[in-house]
């Protein structure tokens, strides 16, 4: 037990501070490193509490892919982060006050938390007859019978998130050199090359 | 599970194979098919329509209770597959003209009708949230459709940048009640809700946060500022897709959540409503006042009649239900037509929108300016016109359960909004012709605009067909 609340405290202050330099750090890409560190304390979290699976896919998601993804736009675009930055030192005063108001009302709404009467019983629901069955089983069992409905929804989505990043990307420029397999198999000989006899001195 | 049953899901599943089908041809044959991909979306819906009409419509929900089918979630599917068909058929040409004519605009309208769809026979709060995410990646993707334009790229970031907030409310919204009562079912919801006298705090602000990210994407005061920018922003076909269809939704989805689930809390969400209600109807009655542009216009107009829907809300009884149906069946198809007359101001070639360009139009173009006289005086509730009986129903609905301030405030902006209303057709009759429009006016869009002015007016013949379909589909709700 002992060595599992180390390792929860070790996660959750790298973490926080992680996430902290996020915003802090005057490099962006040193602020993508940081946000890289924060996932892999989060999967750590996640290990803790019994969630291996979620763990893995948090850090093959989105440190693998999104992570990544970032690095590239943020070293590609040609945008200077410190102009950016210039002037948004003013919003930190009323930022904070409204972070802190915020934080107070989380802190009284979670202070009084109270559950409906039998509330163990609806998220038992949920979780029936899952025990000594792995992780990622579970999820399987779950998504592809009860959440049947949503998880093809959800594949509609991305469809459509694919559709949105073609329609607003894709441009047709003129000039553009493709190969277009099929010229290049009905090219012959004929049609290109011309054997010319040249009588030397003439030219032709 | 038990309830495995895809007979209710048929109309979803037909458009679903429909749209992807489409947008193959469009892959195969490129942008000149986008004429074709349209009318076969058209026909598409209709037949859709057909299917829905062929199923049955009493209660019943299938697939571990995620998917409800009853007459309210019919009925509104009917009034979203006519509305997004009526959308299609307006477009067709317009985006040929404005030069955007690629065969995903109606594809992306058919997505944008199967998220609306699941969204109203969602009975499950993560198939809401799916729903209404197919919905707005849809609609986002359409704010921008016209590449060329800056405006219509900002339309897009805006809405996106918003639409993620509302999104992001919603979903903490919705973690604050699961955390409360335990589940994400809108029956187990119910139940929950019913044994308890008096909710927790909690529950209350998930509740809060769910009603601030549907009332973002019904456009209503004080959650309506994305409305104007994005509506004037937006290539003109894909406003009146907006004005006409994703309310009607998203109005669903809250009639829904409040009647059904949140029933026994009726007291904590009445005065959201009430004040939502409030709040548009005076910024839907002033702001619009000093607009030159007919699309901001028609924004502000919007974010006041969703206030004067939601004054049927408050009076939380199937009559109100009934008439918040009615008002949003009767300004969809107002909103249609008036959209079929905005789409046909063009001049040389170029699309105009300012208020001036109407000017003298009974001298340039009699007809077109025949019929936005009757859309108009309809959408400022002057008898006989439908849009009378709209209003009548929802102030009705108020006034008998006591509801007078906010009857009255109803019907003191609905005066007010009659003078912008109004400020169109003198520019229209009174003003200094202004150059000509365009003559060609296609044919679809003669018929929107010729259905929605035969509705308008004949309305009156026999409204009671209407009325009394909408209080029995609005009474499903309150069933059981």
């Amino acid at each position: 037990m002992l060595i599992q609340a180390l390792a929860f405290y070790l996660f959750a202050i790298i973490l926080v501070a992680s996430a902290g330099m996020v915003i802090a750090a005057r490099n962006p890409v040193h602020s993508v490193l940081f946000l890289i560190l924060g996932f892999f304390n989060s999967a750590g979290l996640f290990v803790l509490l019994g969630a291996e699976f979620v763990g893995m896919i948090l850090v093959i998601v989105y440190v693998g892919a999104v992570a990544v993804l970032f690095l590239f736009v943020v070293m590609m675009l040609d945008i200077s982060f410190s102009d950016l930055r210039k002037g948004a030192m003013q919003y930190v005063p009323v930022g904070l006050l409204i972070a802190c108001v915020l934080f107070a009302e989380l802190f009284l709404v979670y202070g009084a938390w109270s559950f409906v009467p039998g509330v163990e019983q609806n998220i038992a629901v949920a979780t029936a007859d899952f025990e000594g069955v792995s992780n990622a089983e579970v999820i399987g069992r779950v998504l592809y019978t009860d959440y049947f409905l949503p998880f093809q929804l959800a594949g509609l989505v991305l469809f459509v998130a694919m559709i949105g990043a073609i329609v607003l990307t894709l441009r047709v420029r003129p000039g553009v050199r493709k190969q277009i397999v099929s010229e290049q198999q009905k090219r012959k000989r004929e049609d290109v090359l011309e054997v010319v006899k040249v009588t030397s001195g003439t030219g032709v | 599970m038990e309830d495995f049953n895809l007979a209710p899901l048929l109309p979803e599943i037909f458009l679903s194979i429909i749209a992807m089908g489409l947008l193959l041809v469009g892959a195969f044959n490129g942008n000149n098919a986008t004429r074709i991909v349209s009318w076969a979306g058209c026909s598409g819906i209709l037949i859709t329509i057909l299917v829905l009409l062929g199923i049955g419509w009493h209660k019943q929900t299938v697939l571990n209770g995620m998917f409800i089918i009853d007459e309210f979630s019919s009925f509104t599917k009917l009034l979203i597959l006519i509305g997004s068909l009526g959308a299609i058929a307006l477009s067709v040409r317009y985006i040929i003209d404005e030069g955007m004519e690629r065969f995903e605009y109606p594809v992306l309208i058919l997505f944008a009708t199967i998220g609306m769809m699941f969204m109203v026979s969602s009975n499950n709060l993560l198939m809401l949230y799916m729903g209404l995410e197919l919905q707005s990646l849809s609609l986002y993707v359409l704010a921008s459709f016209h590449r060329n334009s800056t405006r219509s790229a900002e339309a897009g970031i805006k809405y996106f940048i918003l639409g993620a907030l509302s999104s992001g409310l919603l979903l903490f919204g919705i973690s604050l009640i699961y955390g409360f009562t335990g589940s994400i079912d809108y029956t187990v919801i119910k139940h929950s809700l019913f044994i308890i006298d008096g909710a927790s705090i909690g529950f209350t602000i998930g509740l809060v946060f769910l009603l601030a990210g549907i009332a973002f994407k019904i456009s209503a005061a004080p959650f309506h500022m994305w409305t104007p920018d994005v509506y004037e922003g937006a290539p003109t076909s894909v406003t009146a897709f907006f004005a006409m269809v994703p309310k009607i939704a998203a109005m669903a989805v809250l009639m829904r959540l409040l009647f059904e689930p949140f029933a026994s809390v009726a007291d904590q969400w009445v005065q959201i409503i009430y004040f939502l209600s409030l709040f548009s109807m005076i910024v839907g009655a002033f702001a619009a006042l000093v607009q030159e542009d007919i699309k901001r216009l028609l924004a502000y107009s919007s974010i006041g009649n969703m206030g004067y829907a939601l004054i049927a809300i408050v009076a939380n009884t199937p009559e109100g239900a009934g008439a918040v149906l009615l008002y949003i069946l009767i300004y969809m198809i107002m909103t249609a037509g008036v959209f079929g007359a905005v789409l046909s101001m063009r001049r040389q070639g170029l699309a105009v929108t300012k208020i001036n360009d109407l000017a003298g139009l009974s001298q340039t173009k009699p007809a077109l300016a025949y019929v936005m006289f009757i859309l108009m005086f309809s959408m400022a509730g002057i008898p006989p016109m439908a849009g009378f009986f709209g209003k009548l129903a929802v102030f009705n609905a108020a006034v008998a359960q006591e509801f007078y301030v906010l009857a009255t405030i109803g019907v003191i902006s609905s005066v007010i909004s009659a003078y912008y209303y109004l400020r169109v057709v003198k520019a229209m009759f009174f003003d200094e012709p202004a150059d000509k429009f365009d003559t060609s006016i296609p044919f679809a869009r003669r018929v929107v605009m010729f259905v929605s002015i035969f509705f308008v007016i004949c309305f009156v013949f026999k409204p009671s067909v209407f009325i009394q379909s909408s209080i029995t589909a609005a009474s499903s709700l309150f069933a059981g």
